[in-house]
C-alpha cells in the first residue's frame, strides 16, 4: 500500500532521513517511533507528499502510495487515498460546526451530495459524535476536536490514514476513545494507519509493525515491535519491564506481560517497594477554598491545598478539570473568584509581577509563549535582567538541565525538550521558593522525560516545591510523590502516589498493571530491588 | 426541516433597512427596531453568532448618545424653544459657521434624537441579520468560480478571533517574566510571540487544506486551465480599461463602453469555464425553500412600503422638528413594517407541525 525506495530527504543539504526502504501492506497500523526531531512528522507527510511540495527540500528516491508516485501527485491529487491528521486539530480546522468539517474534504473532491450526506452519517456513527454534529469545533474538548479531526480525513474514504500524535493532548481515557476507533477502522475496514506518538505505552499495544527512526540521518530498523522497541532507546516501561525481567520478545501489551509476569511477581513478593520520601510538614504554599470563574462556569470550586517545601505534587484528571486554571490562580497570574492562597507568607496575587516571580515561577502550557528574542543568549540575558541577578545565572541553569545548547541558535530552532529547558531556566532564574509546570511532557521522547523527572528532583532535593499539572500518567510514577486528582474542578483524591494512582485503572503506569496487586510504580524501582536482591 | 437560505435573512433585513432609510419618525423607526429585535430573538438558533444583535442594541444605543452629544456641544439645527445655554467659545474667522456651545434648543435635540435613532435602527437591521444567518454561510452561495476568493475571506474572518486568544496568552505569559518591557519593547515582546503563532497556524491550516483536496484539478488537462486564466486575467484588463475609458472625458470613444463589454463578456466566459474547472461539490447547500422566499419577501414588503408611501409624498415620513410638533403615524410604512413580522409566524407553524 505504501513502499518507501530507497528514500532519502534532506533540506539544505542535511539529511533528516536517509535509507528509508521499507513497504507497509494493506490493513495494517504502523507505528513510526524515534526521538525528538528524528523525522518522525517529515517520514509521516512524505506519504501524502506535504514533504516535499508543501514543505520544501529534496527527496531522492521513491515513494509510492496506492501505485501513485508523489513526486509527480501533491497532496491535493492524493486526498482520495491518504487521509492525514495533524499534530494540532485546531490548526487543522477548515470549517467551524463539527458537520461541515467531516463534509470538507468530500466536497473538494467533488462527491455527489447524497453519497457526501450518507457517508456523513456513517462516519458520525463509527465515532460517536453523533451528539456533537451541530456543535461549533471550538466548543468541543480536545478528545472530541481529536475525533472530528480523525472523521474529516475519514468521509473522503481513503485507504490510509495518518495519525501524527494522536494522543498527545489528550488525558488517558479521551485518548483510549480515539484509539480504540482507529482500531476498529485497521479490524473492520482493513484501512492502514500509519500513527507517530510518543507516549507508547498508549499506542504500542495496538501496532503490528515499528518503524524506529535512530536519527541523524541512520536507517530506519523495521519489524515486530517488541524487538525493534527493545533496542530503541524510546520504549514503553513494559518493554523496559520484560528486558529486565529476561522475557524473550519483550511483549508490548499489558495482557502479554501479565502473562509472563508471575515468576517476577513472586520473585518480588517479599520486597517492599520504595516508599515515597516523608516530607516534613513545613507548609510554604496553602490555597484555601480557591475558586475560578469564566463567566458563569465555575472551573476550579473552593480547591484547598498545601505544599511543602521539597515537595513534588502532581495535578491530574481529565481535560479541562480546571488543572491549568488552578496553576494560573495558585500563581496569581491568572484570576482567581474567591479563596486566600499564600506563598511564604505573602499573596502572590498582591504582588506586583517582577516580585510575584521570585516567589512562584510558572511554565506555561506553551512554553514558547514566553520567547521573544532571537538567541539563546540574549534571552538569558534578558531572564539575568529582569530577575535581577548576577550574568551567566539563567545561562548556567540552562547548561545545567539540557547540557549543550549553543548561543546563537533561536529558540525556534531547539527540539521541544530543549525549548522547555530554556524556559524551564527562564522561570528558575529569579529563584522562585515554588514552581508550577502545566503539561510539562508534550513532545518529550523518553530520554527527555527522564532528565526532566532528573531535574525536579535535584530542585526539590535544594529546597524547592514542585507542582506539575499533567495526562502523563508514567511520568507521574517517576517524578511526582503525591498526586491531587481534579474532577469538574474539585479535589477528588490527594495522596502519595503508589496508593493514589495504584487505585484508578486509568491512572495506574503500566508496570502497576502488569505486576498488581504489589505496588511498584517504575521499572527503576524494580531495577533497584532487584539489584538489592 | 431545513434552516432557511442565509441569503433569505439577508434580503429579509435589507427590507428593514430600506425603510428605516427612508425615514425619521421615531414611532416608524421603534416599530422597525421592535419587529427586527422580536424576530431576532424568536428565530435565532443557538450558534455562537446569535448573540450579534444585542452588540448591535448596544452601538446602536452608543450612536445616540454620541449623536446627542455633538447636537449639545456642536450645534446645528436651532429653534425658538432654548432649554439652557453652554458658554460659547468664539472661533476665529476662517472657521465661521462652527459653533461651539451656545444656546441648546428642544428642537435641535429632538433633530438629533430622530437622526440617532435611525442610525441606530440600520445597524440593529444588521445585527439581526447576523443573528439569523452566519454570514459564513452565505459566503458559501457564491459562484463555484469565485470559491478561492470565498475561502480566502472565510479564513480571514477566523483570524481576528484567533489573534486575540494568542495576544491573551501571549500577555499572560509575559506576567510571568515579570513583565519588564515598557513602550516600544512591550510592543515587541507582545507582537512577535502573536505573528510567529499566526504565521504558524496559516502555515498549518495551508498544509492541512491541500492534504484535504483544496485546489484541486483532478485531471484536467493543462489547456483548460490555461484558457480560463487568459480569459479572466483578459477579462480583468478589458473592465479595468474600459471603466477608465468610460470615465475619462480625453480618452478615444472606442475605448469607453465597446471595451467594457469585451471585458465583462470575457471575466464571465471565464468565470463560467472556471465553475467547471473547478471540480466541487457542496454538502447541504442552502436552498430557496418557500419558508425562504416568504422571509424574503416579507423584508422586501416592509422596505417598498416606506419607499412607495415616500413615492406618494407621505409626509409623516419625515416628521417636522421646527416646528416641534407631535409625530404621525405613517399608516401604510407602519402595516409594511409589520408584515416583516411573518418570519416568526413561520416558525411558529413549525414548531407546531
Amino acid at each position: 500500500m505504501i513502499r518507501f525506495e530507497q528514500v532519502t530527504i534532506a533540506y539544505a543539504e542535511k539529511p533528516v532521513l536517509a535509507g528509508v526502504d521499507f513497504e507497509i501492506p494493506e490493513g495494517e497500523l504502523c507505528l513510526v517511533v524515534g526521538g525528538t526531531g528524528a523525522g518522525k512528522s517529515t517520514l509521516l507527510r512524505a506519504i501524502n507528499g506535504l514533504v516535499p511540495h508543501f514543505t520544501g527540500g529534496t527527496l531522492t528516491g521513491r515513494v509510492l502510495v496506492d501505485g501513485r508516485d508523489t513526486a509527480i501527485n501533491p497532496p491535493r491529487e492524493l486526498a482520495d487515498v491518504v487521509g492525514m491528521v495533524g499534530q494540532d486539530p485546531v490548526a487543522g480546522f477548515v470549517t467551524d460546526t463539527v458537520e461541515e468539517e467531516l463534509a470538507y474534504s468530500m466536497e473538494s473532491l467533488a462527491i455527489p451530495a447524497a453519497v457526501m450526506r450518507k457517508r456523513v452519517e456513517e462516519t458520525v456513527d463509527l465515532l460517536g459524535l453523533a451528539d456533537l454534529r451541530d456543535r461549533p469545533l471550538a466548543s468541543l474538548s480536545g478528545g472530541q476536536q481529536q475525533r472530528v479531526a480523525i472523521g474529516a480525513a475519514l468521509t473522503a474514504h481513503p485507504r490510509i490514514l495518518v495519525l501524527d500524535e494522536p494522543t498527545s493532548a489528550l488525558d488517558p481515557g479521551a485518548a483510549e476513545d480515539v484509539l480504540a476507533a482507529v482500531h476498529r477502522l485497521v479490524h473492520d475496514l482493513a484501512m492502514t494507519v500509519v500513527i507517530a506518538e510518543h507516549r507508547l505505552e498508549r499506542v504500542a499495544q495496538y501496532a503490528d509493525r515499528v518503524v524506529w527512526l535512530p536519527g541523524s540521518g541512520v536507517a530506519p530498523v523495521i519489524g515486530d515491535p517488541g524487538p525493534v522497541l527493545a533496542d530503541a532507546p524510546v520504549a514503553p516501561p513494559v518493554v523496559r519491564l520484560g528486558q529486565l525481567a529476561g522475557w524473550d520478545p519483550p511483549p508490548v501489551s499489558i495482557r502479554d506481560a501479565r502473562r509472563l509476569a508471575g515468576p517476577l511477581r513472586e520473585r518480588l513478593r517479599l520486597l517492599t517497594p520504595p516508599v515515597a520520601d516523608i516530607v516534613p510538614a513545613n507548609a510554604i504554599l496553602t490555597a484555601n477554598a480557591v475558586s475560578v470563574r469564566y463567566g458563569k462556569t465555575p472551573a476550579v470550586r473552593e480547591v484547598t491545598l498545601t505544599v511543602s517545601a521539597g515537595e513534588r505534587v502532581a495535578v491530574m484528571g481529565r481535560n479541562g478539570s480546571g488543572k491549568s486554571s488552578l496553576l494560573w490562580a495558585l500563581q496569581g497570574s491568572g484570576k482567581r473568584a474567591s479563596g486566600t492562597v499564600e506563598v511564604d507568607g505573602k499573596d502572590p496575587a498582591s504582588l506586583k509581577p517582577p516580585a510575584r516571580r521570585t516567589k512562584i515561577g510558572l511554565v506555561p502550557q506553551q512554553p514558547s509563549d514566553l520567547l521573544y528574542l532571537h538567541t539563546v543568549a540574549a534571552e538569558c540575558a534578558q531572564a539575568d535582567a529582569e530577575s535581577g541577578r548576577p550574568k551567566g545565572t539563567c545561562r548556567a541553569l540552562v547548561d545545567d538541565l539540557a547540557p549543550g545548547i549553543p548561543d546563537d541558535i533561536h529558540p525556534r530552532d531547539l527540539s521541544e525538550g530543549q525549548r522547555l529547558a530554556l524556559v524551564l531556566a527562564i522561570a528558575l532564574t529569579p529563584r522562585p521558593t515554588v514552581l508550577l509546570l502545566d503539561e510539562p511532557t508534550r513532545g518529550l521522547d523518553y530520554p527527555a522525560k527522564s532528565r526532566l523527572a532528573e531535574n525536579l528532583r535535584a530542585l526539590t532535593r535544594a529546597g524547592h516545591a514542585v507542582v506539575l499539572a499533567t495526562h502523563d500518567v508514567e511520568f507521574v510514577a517517576e517524578a511526582a510523590e503525591r498526586v491531587v486528582v481534579l474532577a469538574d474542578g474539585e479535589v477528588v483524591a490527594d495522596g502519595p502516589v503508589d496508593q493514589v494512582v495504584t487505585a484508578s485503572p486509568v491512572f495506574a503506569p503500566q508496570v502497576a498493571k502488569v505486576l498488581a496487586p504489589q505496588p511498584w510504580l517504575t521499572v527503576a524501582a524494580v531495577e533497584t530491588a532487584l539489584a538489592a536482591l | 426541516m431545513r434552516p432557511p437560505h442565509s441569503g433569505a435573512w439577508w434580503l429579509w433585513a435589507l427590507g428593514l433597512a430600506v425603510a428605516a432609510s427612508r425615514t425619521t419618525n421615531p414611532v416608524l423607526l421603534a416599530v422597525i427596531l421592535a419587529v427586527a429585535g422580536f424576530v431576532a430573538v424568536h428565530c435565532r438558533s443557538n450558534a455562537p453568532w446569535s448573540s450579534a444583535y444585542g452588540m448591535f442594541l448596544k452601538f446602536g444605543l452608543l450612536v445616540i448618545a454620541i449623536r446627542l452629544v455633538f447636537s449639545i456641544v456642536v450645534g446645528g439645527i436651532t429653534g425658538p424653544t432654548v432649554l439652557f445655554t453652554l458658554p460659547e467659545v468664539l472661533l476665529p474667522d476662517w472657521a465661521k459657521g462652527i459653533r461651539l456651545g451656545g444656546d441648546v434648543t428642544a428642537e435641535g435635540l429632538v433633530h438629533a434624537l430622530y437622526q440617532g435613532l435611525q442610525l441606530a435602527t440600520l445597524l440593529c437591521c444588521i445585527g439581526a441579520a447576523n443573528a439569523l444567518a452566519d454570514p459564513r454561510r452565505l459566503l458559501k452561495s457564491v459562484p463555484a468560480a469565485l470559491y478561492e476568493v470565498s475561502a480566502a475571506v472565510v479564513v480571514a474572518l477566523t483570524v481576528a478571533p484567533q489573534l486575540a486568544v494568542s495576544a491573551r496568552a501571549v500577555r499572560r505569559a509575559r506576567a510571568l517574566r515579570g513583565d519588564a518591557a515598557r513602550g516600544r519593547n512591550a510592543i515587541r515582546t507582545l507582537l512577535v510571540p502573536v505573528l510567529e503563532d499566526a504565521l504558524d497556524r496559516s502555515l498549518h491550516l495551508a498544509a492541512a487544506m491541500d492534504s484535504r483536496g483544496y485546489g484541486r484539478t483532478a485531471g484536467l488537462p493543462k489547456r483548460t486551465r490555461v484558457t480560463t486564466a487568459v480569459l479572466v486575467l483578459g477579462g480583468l484588463i478589458g473592465l479595468c480599461v474600459g471603466a477608465y475609458g468610460l470615465l475619462d472625458a480625453e480618452a478615444p470613444a472606442f475605448v469607453g463602453v465597446p471595451v467594457l463589454i469585451v471585458g465583462v463578456v470575457l471575466a464571465v466566459a471565464g468565470l463560467v469555464l472556471g465553475s467547471r474547472r473547478l471540480a466541487r461539490t457542496r454538502y447541504r447547500p442552502d436552498r430557496w425553500t418557500v419558508p425562504s422566499v416568504l422571509i424574503a419577501a416579507s423584508g422586501a414588503a416592509a422596505g417598498a412600503a416606506a419607499v412607495l408611501a415616500e413615492a406618494f409624498g407621505e409626509l409623516a415620513l419625515i416628521p417636522s422638528t421646527v416646528p416641534l410638533t407631535a409625530p404621525e403615524v405613517p399608516v401604510v410604512p407602519v402595516i409594511g413594517v409589520l408584515v416583516a413580522l411573518l418570519p416568526v409566524l413561520l416558525a411558529r407553524r413549525e414548531a407546531l407541525s
